[in-house]
């Protein structure tokens, strides 16, 4: 096995570490990556190698949920034993805000934004996000006129989710094309990272001048909510705020988009499925529960570092080691799912763990929820054939990326009346 | 408890501490479970009718802080 001195560490955070719990790469684009399915059969907690320290690697669905709800487990990236590829390039404080921190600073930050993915909310959101998807299924059919090849990635999966943000936070419309390009450098792994950074600057300028602007005329997006707390509370430190922002763009960004594409990908193939797409709310909510689980995109182990010693499983875990949880592999723990490698799993009676567990269970899956459930009807709703553009053996993944998805996804449907035409 | 030996009624308690206002306990129970502004849990119903025991059970079960609590109310007689 190769060591980390000899693999060409990325700012980026991606690494090459063959053959190690921290190799992301899948052969079945559609299951978890092939090291965690080999952690998983050395048990639902297994010793694994790292660059530095002992590092444990859970993949048990029971196990998972007791890590992630044990607050004897630290988010902090400081914390002794904190399990990191590159340990000397830490990211700065506070640039991932409230996700790598511990109660009770991540608790007041969270909390600033709990009250804006309430059931209420994002009722009054979904208007906006159905308009947007209809808008980007036009722009689809426009660019596919005469039998063109599309890029789903490129027209609806990587921009749906950032203009969904835009609209949150109160991007003005004129801005929303910036917004768009900025974010989509942000994720583009394919970037040296230096570009990568800047990028990350110049939205880190135009989140604090988009705060200042509310400051001066408040609207009724998420940032000028924050500048306005109710209960007479001091609003936030405008640079925490801006991280905050950034730390929703970046987390909602990517993750929703990988679920569009591969989701998008997976349903090709399945036309009993993309039928329940079509079909009552309750089906369509729970075909979408399934994908989640089924692919479950964040594919990194969720690192925490042991406080003091605790028992998981069989394992006594000592203070000063540090955990991965792997959410795909333990999605797929037959002790909590009956068929763990179906998509369908009929009655769904446990939760999965695509969002993790814990206090740090994603903020933005209502939101996320909410995209897929309009999106995913819409696209099969308005281009019945849809089809690949290209063999299934010439698309790109992304590789050793900490979101798996697809790089692109070229397709096709048959031009004429799209929706009466059949698959 | 699981969703197997479902009681016919429960008593539920929720700890709005813990809370992190993930709003599944209400989108799985809406008729016992609400959100407030901020997106912390409101019970509306300690003690609900026998018809949402499985989906309370289910609620407790999702909630990712584990922040409710459900007891089974002992029933006398039929």
């Amino acid at each position: 096995m190769s060591t980390v001195s000899e693999h060409p560490v990325s700012q980026a955070g991606t690494y090459s570490f063959e053959g190690s719990v921290f190799d992301l790469r899948r052969s079945n684009p559609f299951a978890p990556p092939d090291s965690q399915q080999e952690a998983a059969l050395a048990g639902p907690i297994c010793r694994v190698p790292a660059p530095r320290g002992v590092v444990w690697a859970v993949s048990g669905y029971a196990e998972a949920r007791q890590v992630l709800a044990d607050p004897s487990f630290s988010a902090v990236f400081s914390t002794p034993g904190f399990p990191m590829l590159d340990p000397d390039n830490a990211p700065a404080d506070g640039a991932l805000s409230f996700l790598r921190m511990d109660p009770p600073d991540h608790t007041r930050l969270r909390r600033m934004f709990t009250g804006e993915f309430t059931a209420r909310r994002m009722a009054a959101l979904r208007p906006a996000i159905e308009a947007m998807t209809a808008d980007l299924l036009d722009t689809m059919a426009a660019a596919h006129a005469g039998g063109e090849p599309v890029d789903l990635v490129d027209l609806l999966a990587l921009p749906l989710p950032s203009l969904v943000i835009c609209e949150l936070l109160g991007v003005p419309y004129a801005d929303h094309a910036y917004f768009q390009a900025l974010s989509r450098e942000l994720v583009d792994l394919s970037l040296p990272a230096p570009e990568r950074q800047a990028a990350r600057d110049r939205l880190d300028e135009y989140l604090t001048a988009l705060i200042r602007a509310k400051a001066d005329a408040p609207d009724d997006g998420l940032i000028s909510r924050q500048l306005r707390p109710a209960d007479g509370a001091a609003p936030p430190d405008e640079r925490e705020l801006a991280n905050a922002a950034a730390l929703l763009l970046v987390a909602g960004h990517e993750t929703t988009a990988n679920m569009i594409g591969l989701s998008t990908l997976l349903l090709l193939d399945r036309p009993a499925e993309r039928a329940r797409l079509l079909g009552r709310p309750d089906e369509v909510e729970a075909l979408v529960e399934a994908l989640l689980r089924h692919l479950t995109v964040a594919q990194f182990g969720v690192p925490r570092a042991a406080t003091r010693d605790v028992r998981i499983g069989e394992v006594e875990i000592r203070a000063g080691e540090g955990v991965l949880v792997l959410l795909g592999p333990a999605n797929r723990d037959v002790a909590a799912f009956a068929a763990p490698h179906e998509l369908d799993q009929g009655q769904q009676d446990r939760p999965h763990l695509a969002f993790g567990h814990g206090i740090h269970h994603c903020l933005g899956q209502p939101l996320a929820r909410l995209e897929l459930r309009v999106a995913l009807p819409a696209l099969f709703g308005r281009f019945a054939g849809l089809r690949l553009a290209v063999d299934a053996d010439e698309l790109r993944f992304r590789e050793q990326s900490i979101i798996h998805g697809l790089v692109s996804l070229p397709v096709t449907w048959a031009e004429a009346g799209d929706a009466a035409t059949a698959g | 408890m699981t969703a197997a030996d479902t009681p016919e009624r429960v008593r539920v308690s929720v700890d709005v501490d813990r809370c992190c206002g993930s709003g599944q306990c209400g989108l799985t129970a809406p008729d016992v479970f609400d959100q407030d502004e901020d997106g912390i849990v409101v019970l509306l119903t300690p003690e609900p009718p026998a018809a949402a025991t499985a989906a309370v059970l289910t609620a407790a079960d999702c909630c990712p802080v584990q922040a409710i609590t459900v007891e089974s109310i002992t029933v006398d007689g039929g």
